[in-house]
């Protein structure tokens, strides 16, 4: 779990307003705590909800003190939008670390008015090339909802492992603590489960 | 979590999850709090949010948002007076409305003792500064606790609501944003509840309640009596700790936040300097500094924002002769912004270049990435709003913004509203900006919230002297930036339905017979409003009046019969003037292919108000999914 003499395992979640970070956040906090590590973490939203960024640090392990990770300082980095994996991954994705995000798009003013070009999927793999960090990307077109993109990302990292010691069972029981119903149905058929 | 209600009015012990601003309504509760207040302000809803979460039933206390933080800081008093245990939260410059009030505090005998809750805001994630409020906290001479972390925000609480009661006193406890929003396991203690003693008991016999001219001095001496008596119950407090790693050369105190980035900082480090960890910070536990300055060749001193303990500490040192060199804010960006882990690392690496190694450089590569600041959702009146002002006005005119969502048509492309103090600043400023100018029209904008919150005495004071101002009312019926609290305008409070206050009838009531009021939607209407007000003199009302879209949709979704409705681009009729992206700038047009036009059925809510914008009558539509 250490690298650099870090005694922690430090998420970066990132997204842009409306696109359920709030609800990721959450249940990776939840998740951890299910798998008995020691959680702190703290959402970032500021004016944010207004399609402005939104973030969310997790820090896991004793060693961790402040809720916020450092910039370069994330063994994972989790987003839900392709600018913004690009973001996250140049500024808080730490050299070997692992970037996994959700390829939605959603473009920022300057691509709308033609002032930037839009970022490309090869652009993010780049920048994780250039820190040797690796790169999973989820894109699936059996979401009902563009809601449930969060919850595709989480399937992702418990299935491959991406947070030690977090299983898909504990996404499930934090998913348990914090939805019911019908989104909780679709959630867990997400993860498999025969609604 | 789906069952916080239930959670926090559990009688036993327990841990949860929870941000800071949960825990601290844990806190109220085991505490015995009976009265609770606020007006809403970021970092600090959640309060009101978590408050909300238990059944109006079962609530423990009062609650109401009221109108204002002044307003909001009285009601607490006055039920604190008739011996109930009193709350008041609202965000940092919300301390700057209520401190007509909030200085008197420590002159009063408080008999159920209050407790003021500040969310400061260093590193102004959402506000429009990022004061120190521990200034007000000496200028008031009121004790100050400051919590690191959401554990310590629910313990501080509870002792600042027992020490408030104990000392019939006020007591800040000063949070900051990632105070608040933190998240860890919080351990809680049981909860007794006690019978609710609903005798009134203020005591105008037994204390001398007026503080004027005379009875001011005695009254101050008592006030400074006091607070010594709280400096005595924290030189023993456990909120103040010594972490001791055996280093008779350096140390460092530090305080809030702060504490924890320099643990992160601190993390491998082969000789790490001790540490005195300060939670009560106003007033000073002098003694406990002071054993700590003197066995200490070198102290760094590590708080977030201005120099206060730094100030103290020297001035006690000085008085002492004491040898120790004490390290306070070398560089002035030691004064700005929040003490995260990496900016206190850089701070430290300065401080002791040997100790600590600077944080990494940011990584050079690639292209910049696009920048994504906040804009008006899809859908937002405002933007209609701004379209409708922007053409009736003409380039050399000044626009005055107000706090609210509209505050953000300052950015591209609307560019309205240039200037920005404070809550209902607008009509004043615009008035000001009136005098001895014959040639650019002023025009200011007030949401409906700030025009009960401060937005009154401005326009009162526009009529009673007079003033050119056109007045923009974007009244949304809510307090929609800080996440849709009702309002006096609305109908209904916190607790359930109220009188209804209509902003006209207020404005009417003032004897305002220039009013026009259109529906934001209809631009071309707006327009022409906009037009006719700023050709005429005096102080003249455009109401631009819709339900907030975000509210209104959240809404709707939950009825039965909601379909998602959309616009679409028809490509056969679309000149590619862009007017909708770059004019309009809703963020649900997107661009392909560097020109074509598409709509994001992820981001259209379907209101259709871009339709009136397109030149060509391209928006259309879509058909039902």
């Amino acid at each position: 779990m250490a690298s650099k003499g870090k005694s922690s395992f430090d998420i970066y979640m990132i997204g842009v307003g409306g696109q359920g970070i709030g609800l990721l956040a959450e249940a990776m906090a939840r998740a951890a705590d299910h798998a008995g590590l020691v959680v702190k973490g703290c959402d970032t939203h500021g004016l944010a909800q207004r399609g402005g960024i939104v973030t969310s640090h997790l820090r896991l392990g004793a060693a961790a003190h402040s809720p916020l990770v450092s910039p370069l300082g994330a063994d994972l980095v989790v987003a839900l939008e392709r600018n913004e994996a690009l973001r996250a991954a140049r500024t808080y994705l730490q050299d070997g670390g692992v970037l996994v995000w959700y390829d939605a798009t959603l473009q920022p003013l300057e691509v709308r008015l033609g002032e930037a070009p839009a970022v490309t999927r090869e652009e993010v793999e780049d920048e994780c090339r250039s820190a040797g960090a690796s790169c999973h990307v989820v894109s699936r077109d059996d979401l009902e909802d563009p809601r449930e993109q969060n919850v595709a990302v989480m399937e992702r990292i418990a299935a491959l492992g991406l947070m030690p010691g977090v299983g898909s069972e504990h996404f499930k029981a934090a998913l348990g603590d914090l939805m019911e119903g019908k989104s909780l149905a679709q959630s867990l058929a997400l993860f498999g489960e025969a609604p | 979590m789906k069952e916080l209600g239930a959670t926090l009015l559990r009688k036993d012990a327990f841990s949860e999850i929870v941000i800071g601003n949960t825990a601290v309504v844990r806190a109220m509760i085991e505490g015995g709090t009976r009265v609770v207040t606020s007006y809403p302000g970021s970092p600090t809803p959640e309060i009101a949010s978590a408050i909300k979460s238990m059944p109006a039933a079962e609530r423990p206390f009062y609650f109401e948002f009221s109108t204002n933080e002044k307003v909001a800081l009285e009601v607490a008093f006055g039920a604190a007076l008739n011996g109930h245990s009193s709350v008041v939260f609202f965000k940092s410059v919300g301390l700057n409305v209520a401190a007509d009030s909030f200085v008197q505090l420590s002159m009063m005998d408080i008999t159920g003792g209050m407790v003021v809750l500040l969310g400061d805001d260093p590193g102004a994630n959402s506000s429009q500064n990022e004061q120190d409020n521990r200034h007000f906290a000496r200028l008031a001479c009121l004790p100050l606790l400051e919590p690191a972390d959401a554990q310590e925000a629910y313990l501080m609480m509870k002792e600042a609501i027992a020490l408030a009661r104990e000392k019939r006193s006020a007591v800040i406890l000063r949070m900051t944003t990632h105070v608040c929003h933190a998240k860890e396991k919080v351990s809680f203690g049981p909860w007794r509840p006690e019978a609710l003693d609903r005798r009134p008991r203020f005591d105008s016999e037994g204390w001398n309640y007026i503080p004027l001219a005379a009875s001011v001095l005695p009254l101050k001496r008592f006030a400074l009596k006091r607070l010594e008596q709280v400096r005595e119950r924290f030189e023993a407090s456990p909120f103040n700790r010594i972490i001791d790693n055996g280093n008779a050369k350096r140390g460092v105190i530090a305080a809030g936040t702060a504490r924890l980035s320099l643990l992160d900082a601190l993390e491998g480090s082969a000789e790490p300097p001790d540490i005195l960890e300060l939670g009560t910070v106003i007033p000073l536990p002098r003694s406990l500094v002071m054993r700590f300055l003197s066995s200490h060749e070198e102290v760094k001193i590590l708080e977030e924002l201005d120099p206060i303990l730094e100030a103290e500490i020297k001035s006690l040192a000085y008085d002492a002769l004491l040898r120790t060199r004490i390290i306070g804010k070398v560089d002035p960006e030691e004064l700005i912004g929040e003490y995260v882990p990496e900016k206190l690392r850089a701070i430290l690496a300065a401080t002791w270049p040997d100790l600590v190694a600077p944080p990494p450089s940011p990584r050079q590569a690639g292209r910049k990435v696009p920048d994504r600041p906040p804009q008006l959702c899809p859908g937002c009146g405002h933007r209609t709003a701004f379209q409708a002002v922007r053409a009736a006005l003409e380039g050399s005119d000044i626009t005055v913004a107000d706090i609210g969502c509209h505050t953000l048509g300052y950015l591209p492309p609307y560019r309205m509203g240039r200037v920005l103090l404070s809550m209902g600043h607008s009509t004043s400023t615009a008035a000001g900006l009136s005098i001895y100018n014959d040639e650019r029209r002023v025009l200011c904008f007030m949401g409906d919230s700030t025009f009960f919150h401060a937005g009154i005495p401005g326009v009162v004071n526009a009529l009673f002297n007079s003033h050119n101002v056109t007045y923009v009312m974007m009244e949304n019926g809510t307090t929609a930036m800080t996440g849709h609290q009702d309002h006096p305008g609305v109908g209904r409070n916190f607790n359930g339905e109220a009188p209804r206050i209509p902003v006209r009838s207020v404005l009417e009531g003032l004897g305002i017979t220039n009013i026009r009021e259109i529906d934001t939607y209809q631009v071309g209407k707006l327009t022409q409003a906009v037009k006719d007000a700023v050709a005429e003199t005096g102080f003249k009302v455009v109401i631009a009046k819709h339900p907030c879209m975000l509210k209104f949709t959240r809404e709707a979704r939950r009825k039965p019969g909601w379909y998602a409705r959309h616009v679409r681009i028809d490509t056969g009729t679309c000149t590619l003037a862009h007017d909708c992206v770059e004019r309009f700038g809703c963020p649900s047009f997107q661009i392909i292919e560097g020109r074509a036009v598409v709509v994001s059925n992820d981001l259209c809510i379907g209101d259709g108000s871009c339709r009136q914008i397109c030149p060509s009558g391209a928006i259309v539509n879509a058909e039902r999914a």
